[in-house]
């Protein structure tokens, strides 16, 4: 419950932001880590909650851009309808993948492996075929209005991450006081010792990777609607899939908050980096790898372990007992 | 309540399992028993459902459950705990427990209710919140007993629950195991302890390469020639007939 009450503290702290500030660039700024949390928080269900350590969760990504961009431009369907579809295109892709690994047992690094290969067999598929636009991407034409979700401000844009990164992270929050989550972990944990105790780990870890699949794909959707345009490397690249398990990585895998503390973090120190190196190119990849091997080395709990830590600490200087 | 029939189980040359049949009834404590690498364990592994036996059945409250996953027939009523324990460590015993007591439960208070009235059932009530991976030998193997103790089971399953634990350990754990006996649970356990053997189980089946080669009340157990020599080695009976008859 505590939990519940920081987490609405939180997002109604953030909800006030656009009626306090109105430069573009910081709202833009607001706008970019609401989305990297959202995508950090779809790689936390699979990966943090249930251990299971994509490499490729740029396919769910992928897939829900693209079909919210080729519904319209193609069929011109409306986005709102798109986002749905998309929605759940992206969750029947999850489901595949998550079918033909864990079946067949695939763990470790050998489902990581595995589900890079799909990301990378989906982007390849994307650039040979005609209706994506192939490599020559896909442009979303511009029609500004709410019921195109393309918003005149970035308020509107504001508002729809907000809502989509809200409803995730009020999931991860279910998940962590459910039997599917107690089931999930005790999977993370030891497989055969949950299977033990009644716990079907394929059908729970079936339904993480749709989940994280779902997730994902909204913030694709998103994603297509923000920039309007697509192409096989940005949609399906390993770009984004280094970003969803940067985020919570940083930020504390298994955790509520750790996808919103890592993508907080990841974009204060890549503004630096920008405000300080300048935009050389390749120089973000170089830093996220030197970030992810000191966070792995040193802090393998993330931000949150480390503020857990702290307040720990704290109660312990104030003459309080640390909760065990 | 669990019938083996005609289990075999070979890996490579290796035979486990040498057409083993035998009979658990509702209500008692068996045990198991036999040397090192007589198939103990993997006879478990098998009527559990984590190895599929060659060739036999499993028959569990009149079903053949032979061949089925280890979930649907803990969902059935038989659970098994592990020789070489495996708490989910970073998880609190509380959190532990719950996992067995969401098998019926799907409400995430309930199983945490149930999980802490099992934790002061076999004498966890102080370490609820505590870090699995902080508890001793003797906590971890309390652990396996009341994870699986959560899910209401029909049928206990211990591999070894006494194994690795001091004497005085061993004299705490035996009343709550007789403890779950008397709560109408049957119970079917590997042990090497003979002590507790002897003190807990009603009837005994020894294996020895695979095979059963006797059965029988523990006091009848101990005095079989078969068994002793098992055991001891060839001619061992004998010498000890002998040597009692001396002393005689």
């Amino acid at each position: 419950m505590r939990q519940l009450v920081i987490l609405a503290v939180v997002f109604a702290f953030i909800a006030a932001a656009p009626a306090i500030i109105t430069s573009e660039f910081t709202q833009n700024v607001i706008i970019m880590v609401l989305y990297a949390a959202l995508l950090g928080q779809a790689w936390n269900i699979l990966g943090g909650y249930g251990g299971q350590f994509s490499f490729g969760h740029a396919a769910y990504f992928g897939t829900g851009a693209y079909t919210v961009a080729v519904l319209q431009v193609q069929l011109g369907v409306n986005p709102w309808i798109g986002l749905v579809i998309g929605a759940l295109f992206s969750m029947a892709v999850a489901a595949f993948i998550g079918f033909a690994t864990f079946r067949y047992g695939l763990r470790g690094s050998y489902f990581a492996l595995v589900t890079l290969a799909f990301a990378e067999v989906l982007r390849i598929l994307s650039n040979s075929v005609g209706f994506t636009g192939a490599g020559v991407g896909i442009l979303i034409p511009l029609a500004p209005g709410a019921a195109n979700m393309q918003f005149e401000t970035k308020t509107g844009f504001f508002f729809l991450i907000w809502v989509l990164t809200l409803s995730s992270f009020l999931v991860v929050w279910w998940i962590g006081h459910s039997r599917f989550g107690a089931s999930l972990a005790a999977v993370r944990d030891n497989e055969d010792a949950a299977r033990a105790l009644g716990v079907n780990a394929f059908r729970v870890k079936m339904g993480a990777i749709m989940l994280s699949g779902l997730f994902s794909g909204l913030a694709g959707i998103f994603y297509a609607q923000y920039f309007l345009y697509l192409d096989p490397y940005i949609a399906y690249g390993p770009a984004i899939s280094v970003e969803s398990l940067l985020v919570p990585i940083i930020g504390g895998m298994g955790t509520l908050f750790g996808p919103l503390l890592g993508a907080a973090a990841l974009h204060v120190v890549s503004e630096a980096t920008r405000e300080l190196i300048g935009d050389v190119p390749g120089i973000s990849l170089a830093l996220y790898g030197a970030l992810l091997v000191v966070m792995v080395m040193f802090m393998p709990r993330g931000l949150a372990g480390l503020l857990a830590r702290l307040g720990v600490r704290r109660r312990a200087a104030s003459g309080e007992m640390p909760r065990a | 309540m669990l019938e083996i029939r005609g289990i075999c189980k070979s890996f490579g040359g290796v035979r486990a399992s040498r057409d083993v049949t035998l009979t658990v009834p509702e209500g008692h404590i068996t045990s198991l028993i036999g040397p090192n690498g007589s198939g103990k364990t993997t006879l478990f592994a098998q009527i559990t459902g984590f190895l599929k036996p060659d060739a036999g059945s499993v028959h569990f409250l009149g079903e053949d459950i032979t061949g089925m996953a280890p979930e649907a027939i803990a969902r059935r009523g038989m659970v098994r705990t592990f020789q070489i324990v495996q708490p989910f460590t970073g998880q609190t015993v509380r959190e532990n427990i719950a996992v067995g007591a969401h098998l019926h439960r799907a409400s995430r208070a309930d199983a945490l209710a149930r999980a802490e009235e099992v934790a002061h059932r076999v004498g966890l009530g102080d370490r609820l919140d505590l870090d699995a991976a902080s508890l001793t030998v003797a906590g971890r193997k309390r652990l396996e007993v009341a994870r699986a103790l959560a899910t209401d089971p029909k049928l206990i399953l211990f591999d070894e629950v006494l194994a690795g634990l001091n004497p005085s350990e061993i004299r705490d754990v035996i009343p709550v195991i007789r403890d779950i006996r008397q709560s109408g649970i049957t119970i079917f356990m590997i042990e090497h302890v003979m002590q507790a053997v002897m003190s807990l189980s009603e009837y005994s089946w020894v294996l020895n390469q695979g095979e059963v080669i006797a059965e029988g009340t523990p006091a009848e157990i101990v005095t079989d020639e078969k068994v002793i020599e098992a055991y001891l080695g060839k001619g061992m009976a004998k010498r000890i007939a002998e040597r009692q008859g001396i002393h005689a």
